[in-house]
């Protein structure tokens, strides 16, 4: 569960988030809004890349202000640019990255590398440089190394932005199959069509919260 | 991945450890200037040199060594035969080919890999005084990382110059290629700090 | 050292090997090469002040050490760097510390002055006294006799000091990074 109290965001005399009170409690949440609007600001909150300016960000039984690191694995971000999310030269080694502050065995973590590869058929790929992936691979590639972590909750930040059609629809697939709780944030309201509740943001507000069968029609209204 | 200058091998020379060689190559370095005396340097550059044929390469590998720096080594010849004497050039001369050559000779016999791991282990002693072994090696990896982004965000930036007319101008390359690396590497550094990356 | 500044670290040392890739335009009649590389210490001194670009030109030296092609022409290992022109590569790092230190000194009021002047003392002035100093040691010259010697390579200097002051004043402008360190 997360659950956000009285929380707002600052950033030089200007609210990015004001005053947001929420209980998120569903496992698809789809996040929307126009750039700027305060969406970005919000799901980093939950992660703890963001901290709040005031108010109280829980996600389960961990306070954001004081759990920071705790959070961090407890929950994944996955961001719109895979270029930048990868940070070592090669897939492997890139995956190992995050493993290696959970401190595992040698052995567990090779189980969940291979693991990871064989699900997103990456396999081949296991020496391979990592910037010479599709930009669908990278995708894949950056959603693996969250993955490995096994976190409970999953953030998608734009994950299909910089995607063609057919490695959109890939993404799509994979993130519609993980277990995990997944929050969405996304222009592409396709992605979201059957999430269990979609949240609209606006000047730093929640101006709709809906079931997306009500909520995209508005939104659409919205920003017409 | 960049490749080193590594030249795979199984000679003794390329056995000995990371670790002896560097300290080898410090040893003949001092060596030869402690000891000003060409018939001294000499021999020690004929042994550098017969080491190359030990370790498996031929005259080919060790021309590319050379070669480089030939023209140097004439000049310094010259000017010492200007100044001095012949005996002067030929000190000048071999020493320096001396110590090049076996430096490059440890390159060509030490993977990238064996380096960096006894960089690694260098590196241990000097916790105390703020250096931190794992954020350098994070930092190294971020380095071979980045260099074909920045290509290929050079070459994307250089066709839109040019669209632009301004593809003469390095100013108009450099600028927007710092900046645009730059906000790359603030993305890079929350995604790092998402993946829990934790050093202490 | 927060994360952001290993990053930056990291970067301006793959932009300096990065630079290395251009190819180095000869100038006429002398025959001296100029190579765009040299511009890495000086804008990673000038854009993330003295302890963060010494550490990249640091960081970028470790690599040509450990035998990877980073300098311009594809070469690298311990023979270039203790070679002759080795002081150069060691003046580098120490070129990125002053020039990095003078401009966070002028930080606040920089200008197109203090800047170039900045860029001229750590990139020229005192880079040419450490790898003139090696030369002559190396060729067993004078000090005088290196430094006419590489006077043909002040040309390259100068252009490199015009590109790294408009830049530093430039990304300054959209990207300050010295001033957030404080």
């Amino acid at each position: 569960m997360i659950r956000l109290e009285n929380v707002s965001v600052q950033f030089d005399q200007r609210h990015a988030l004001a005053d947001i009170d929420l209980t998120l409690t569903e496992k698809r949440i789809g996040v929307v809004g126009a750039n700027g609007s305060g969406k970005s600001t919000f799901v980093r909150l939950l992660n703890g890349l963001q901290t709040a300016s005031s108010g109280r960000v829980m996600v389960d039984d961990l306070d954001a202000a004081k759990d920071g690191r705790k959070l961090r694995r407890h929950v994944g971000f996955v961001f719109q640019n895979p270029d930048n999310q990868i940070v070592y030269p090669v897939v492997e080694e890139d995956l190992a990255f995050g493993l290696k502050s959970l401190k595992l065995p040698k052995e567990e973590v090779t189980r969940r590398i291979d693991e990871i590869l064989a699900r997103y058929d990456l396999t081949d790929f296991k020496a391979h440089p990592s910037h010479l992936l599709s930009g669908g691979q990278k995708q894949l590639l950056a959603i693996s190394g969250v993955l490995v972590m096994e976190p409970r909750y999953i953030i998608f930040d734009e994950p299909t932005t910089l995607l063609d059609l057919r490695n959109r629809n890939r993404v799509k697939r994979a993130i519609d199959g993980l277990d995990q709780t997944v929050i969405t944030v996304t222009h592409d309201l396709d992605l979201i069509a059957d999430y269990d509740r979609v949240l609209v943001f606006e000047n730093g507000n929640v101006v709709i919260d809906d079931t997306p069968a009500n909520a995209v029609p508005k939104y659409r209204e919205m920003m017409a | 991945m960049i490749a080193g200058l590594y030249i795979d091998g199984t000679s003794a020379v390329h056995r000995a450890t990371a670790g002896i060689k560097i300290l080898a190559m410090v040893a003949l370095g001092t060596g030869v200037f402690l000891i000003p005396d060409w018939p001294v340097a000499a021999a020690v550059l004929a042994t550098v040199i017969v080491l190359y044929p030990v370790s498996g390469f031929g005259l080919r590998v060790l021309w590319a060594q050379i070669k480089p720096m030939i023209w140097l080594l004439a000049v310094f010849f010259a000017v010492q035969l200007w100044l001095h004497d012949w005996q002067a050039g030929l000190l000048v001369v071999t020493r320096v080919a001396a110590i090049v050559l076996f430096a490059a000779l440890v390159t060509l016999t030490t993977k990238t890999s064996a380096m960096l791991d006894s960089l690694e282990r260098a590196m241990q002693p000097l916790r105390p005084i703020g250096v931190n072994p794992q954020k350098v090696s994070l930092a190294i990896s971020m380095v071979l990382r980045f260099i074909p982004v920045i290509a290929t965000v050079a070459s994307e930036i250089r066709d839109a110059q040019r669209a632009r007319g301004l593809d003469k101008s390095i100013l108009a390359m450099v600028v927007p290629l710092i900046i645009r690396t730059l906000k790359m590497a603030d993305d890079v550094a929350d995604a790092i700090d998402a993946r829990s990356f934790d050093p202490d | 050292m927060k994360t952001k500044d290993i990053v930056y670290i990291a970067l301006f040392a793959a932009l300096t090997a990065a630079l290395g890739l251009f190819p180095p335009i000869t100038l006429p009649v002398t025959g001296v090469p100029i190579t765009a590389q040299s511009l890495g210490p000086m804008l990673a001194g000038a854009i993330l002040g003295a302890r963060r670009g010494a550490l990249s030109i640091i960081l970028f030296l470790v690599l040509v050490a450990v035998g990877l092609p980073l300098l311009s022409g594809g070469r690298g290992g311990f023979g270039v760097m203790i070679g002759v022109t080795g002081g150069f590569m060691f003046g580098w790092a120490i070129s990125a510390f002053i020039i990095g230190l003078l401009i966070e000194k002028f930080w606040n009021h920089l200008n197109v002055f203090n800047a170039a002047l900045s860029i001229v003392f750590g990139g020229i002035v005192v880079l040419y006294a450490i790898g003139n100093a090696w030369v002559a040691v190396v060729a067993d010259i004078s000090y005088w006799q290196a430094t006419v010697g590489s006077a043909p390579f002040l040309i390259g200097g100068a252009i490199k000091v015009v590109i790294a002051t408009a830049a530093c004043l430039a990304v300054r402008r959209a990207y300050p990074l010295i001033s957030k360190a404080g």
